[in-house]
């Protein structure tokens, strides 16, 4: 893989969270020795690197540290101990627009908010149709920033911060923002500078985009690393912690069928009749289930691509999804139907979810792969077979 | 409508040959200095877009940066030349030629201070030395000093006084001496209020304090002959040398005629101590000597506050 161009080594990051703030002189003098704050841990001995050309993904809970650990790596914030090295220039995507001066135009916003990333004058001259281009602002960049739609605020800000030309891209859920078209845009964008070799740290919760995106992930919780692994792996990482976490606060509730409930366990899945299918073949899966309490729950789908893209997800909301587990072991089945696609691999996940659809019992990453072949000389994802007739004219 | 990716616009170095930066709790002073070199164009941009923000929608525009200097001028010299006759000819001129340097003195104190508290929303989110905030204060008061020094030059013509062109150059070590000892105050203070908050109003304060102990409204020798042995002590104020320098050259002469108007003045009246121009400009390199620690120093200080800066916003 060569030389790193990111290494983040043994960082730890603690925050003083004061209980009493003394930050007048007054108090400072009353007060010589601050007298009592909590010690909060937002990053305990995080080590990975991340190669040259590699795409990482963060992912984690809210408040799990990984926006504190981006700002470590852009220098926002420092280490309380270990170091993070960076190889080349580094552009940090933590908010767009951050640093606007909204009562300037666009085009002096570009060349203040180019020249704080790190740009000289010249750059940003070279760079600035691009810019325009991408952000789609057109006769607005002489406007003042303040009159511009979040919309346009935020797609400014984007349109800067990919034309620096960074070794390094640092992108923090920057991506939840903007509309569709402009969501998609700024993928095409995060795949053109994969293509060129560059380097991406990106943050998300969203464990598509992770699977979709990144080349490896790292799963951070309370601080600490709970992996650092193939994306498939980091996800179902991400989700068993989330799963874990869910149920031991249910565990001080005084309901007892609660508490029964997070002993549902998925015992396995497998694919009736082998996973070797042909296109358009009936889909059929027996799950293992086991609880010591009868509970009534949501099976969830997740079938995908081995390169991560989705196919589908079911809605655990549907009619027939819910399923009503008896104690003990028990085996359910899953009609899935024809399974109308194209030849390829696929993996297939399963969930176990409460009734409400939010509470995940249990989940299991990669429980059954299918292969599918086909016999004939279509292409793409969908099975599709037109039927093509001639209709008579109508006079 | 997906645009058609920009080529890069550099060629990709590979990763052994790119500049290393480390982000670590405590980073060297040479490092500091180093970065701050770097992001040099930052402090133009950012000055050029606080001077246009602070004029931006009013309709006299940059005008409005003259007449806050200009009435307290004016005031001055109504009460002290006009009203109390303390008979200095041309009394205007060497008002404004020490207020000329304490007001780009004061103004990047007093707007500094606050700078890293309202710029919060970038430094909470933007990785750069943050320095640059205060600096940026000091570059725009710059501006401004030159805006006065136009008003200056109408002054002088208007009046039909010449400065001393002899001693122009002196104006060369004073301006640096003020420059660098303003920068070092504003990049520690900056770094200060952070932590303590009420820095800002007690900077308000001690500028009021600073400005009657600096000899700006009342001319040096006016005070210092009954000073005795203290006299070395209102000499270690910083901004006294500086402002007899620009006094010292602007308004030319160090005894001057009185206007006579109070019948029991003397014929003439000292103004400045009579130094060789090498003493005010040896006194002025003191101040930048001085200055260049404190700057030093105050980068030190900033270094290690910073670390804490977005937690602490």
């Amino acid at each position: 893989m060569g030389v790193p161009a990111v290494e983040v080594q043994h960082v730890s990051k603690h925050f003083r969270l004061l209980s009493e703030r003394h930050s007048s002189v007054k108090d400072r003098l009353i007060h010589p020795r601050r007298s009592s704050y909590s010690d909060l841990a937002a990053l305990e001995d995080v080590d990975f690197s991340v190669g040259a050309g590699e795409t990482v993904g963060i992912i984690g809970k809210n408040g799990s540290g990984k926006s504190t650990l981006l700002k470590c790596v852009c220098g926002v914030l420092q280490p309380t101990s270990g170091q993070v090295l960076v190889r080349g220039s580094l552009a940090g995507l933590l908010e767009l627009g951050a640093g606007f001066q909204i009562e300037l135009s666009g085009r002096d916003n570009i060349y203040l908010n180019g020249s704080m990333l790190g740009l000289s004058h010249k750059e940003v001259e070279r760079a600035f149709d691009d810019i325009v281009e991408f952000s789609e602002l057109g006769q607005f960049i002489d406007t003042q920033v303040k009159f511009y739609s979040s919309g346009m605020y935020v797609r400014l800000g984007f349109a800067i911060a990919v034309n620096v030309d960074p070794d390094v891209l640092v992108i923090d859920e920057v991506l939840a923002v903007g509309d569709e078209q402009f969501q998609s845009k700024c993928l095409e964008r995060i795949r053109t500078f994969q293509e060129e070799g560059r380097t991406i740290l990106f943050v998300s919760h969203n464990a598509e985009q992770i699977r979709a995106i990144c080349d490896r992930a790292v799963v951070l919780e309370s601080g600490k690393m709970l992996a650092d692994a193939s994306p498939g792996e980091a996800v179902r990482a991400f989700r068993e912690s989330l799963g874990e976490s869910l149920a031991t606060d249910e565990l001080g509730a005084p309901n007892r069928q609660f508490r029964a409930v997070k002993n549902v366990e998925i015992l396995g899945m497998d694919v009736v009749g082998g996973a070797r299918l042909h296109t358009g073949d009936p889909l059929h899966f027996r799950v293992g289930l086991k609880t010591n309490d009868a509970v009534a729950a949501k099976l969830v789908l997740e079938i995908h691509k081995l390169n991560g893209e989705l196919l589908v997800r079911t809605d655990p909301d549907a009619p027939d999804a819910h399923v009503d587990i008896p104690s003990g072991e028990c085996v359910v089945t899953v009609d899935a139907g024809n399974f109308d696609v194209l030849d390829g691999a696929y993996q297939v996940n399963v969930g176990i979810v409460g009734p409400s659809g939010t509470v995940i019992y249990d989940w299991k990453e990669c429980a059954a792969s299918i292969e599918v072949t086909y016999e004939g000389r279509a292409s793409g994802t969908l099975a599709m077979a037109p039927k093509v007739a001639v209709e008579p004219r109508p006079s | 409508m997906l645009d058609t990716p920009s080529a890069p616009r550099s060629e990709r170095r590979p990763p052994e040959q790119r500049e290393v930066r480390i982000v670590s709790a405590r980073s060297s002073l040479a490092h500091r200095f180093g970065e701050l070199w770097r992001t040099r164009e930052l402090l133009f941009h950012l000055t050029r877009s606080d001077i246009k923000v602070k004029y931006k929608n009013s309709a006299l525009g940059l005008l409005w940066s003259m007449v806050s200097p200009l009435m307290q001028l004016a005031i001055f010299w109504l009460v002290f030349g006009f009203i109390l006759k303390n008979g200095y000819q041309h009394f205007v001129v060497f008002l404004f030629a020490g207020l000329i340097a304490w007001n780009f003195f004061s103004g990047s104190l007093n707007t500094s201070t606050g700078i890293i508290v309202e710029r919060a929303g970038i430094v909470k989110k933007v990785a750069f030395p943050r320095e640059i905030l205060a600096l940026s204060t000091v570059a725009a008061q710059i501006f401004y000093f030159c805006m006065q020094a136009v008003a200056m030059a109408v002054i002088l013509v208007a009046l039909q006084s010449a400065p001393d062109w002899a001693l122009m150059w002196l104006l060369v070590p004073a301006m640096a001496a003020l420059l660098v000892l303003a920068s070092g105050f504003s990049v520690l203070l900056s770094a200060l209020n952070v932590r303590l908050r009420d820095m800002r109003h007690l900077i308000e304060v001690a500028m009021q304090l600073w400005f009657w102990l600096t000899p700006i409204v009342y001319p040096y020798e006016k005070l210092a002959p009954h000073l005795g042995w203290l006299k070395w002590l209102y000499l270690c104020n910083p901004m006294t040398p500086i402002v007899l320098t620009f006094q010292r050259v602007l308004y030319p002469n160090i005894v001057v005629a009185s206007t006579n108007y109070p019948p029991n003045l003397p014929k003439t009246l000292p103004v400045l101590p009579t130094w060789s121009p090498a003493t005010y400009a040896g006194l002025d390199c003191v101040i930048l000597v001085v200055g260049l620690a404190l700057f030093v120093f105050a980068e030190w200080v900033f270094g290690r506050l910073e670390g804490n800066f977005a937690e602490e916003l």
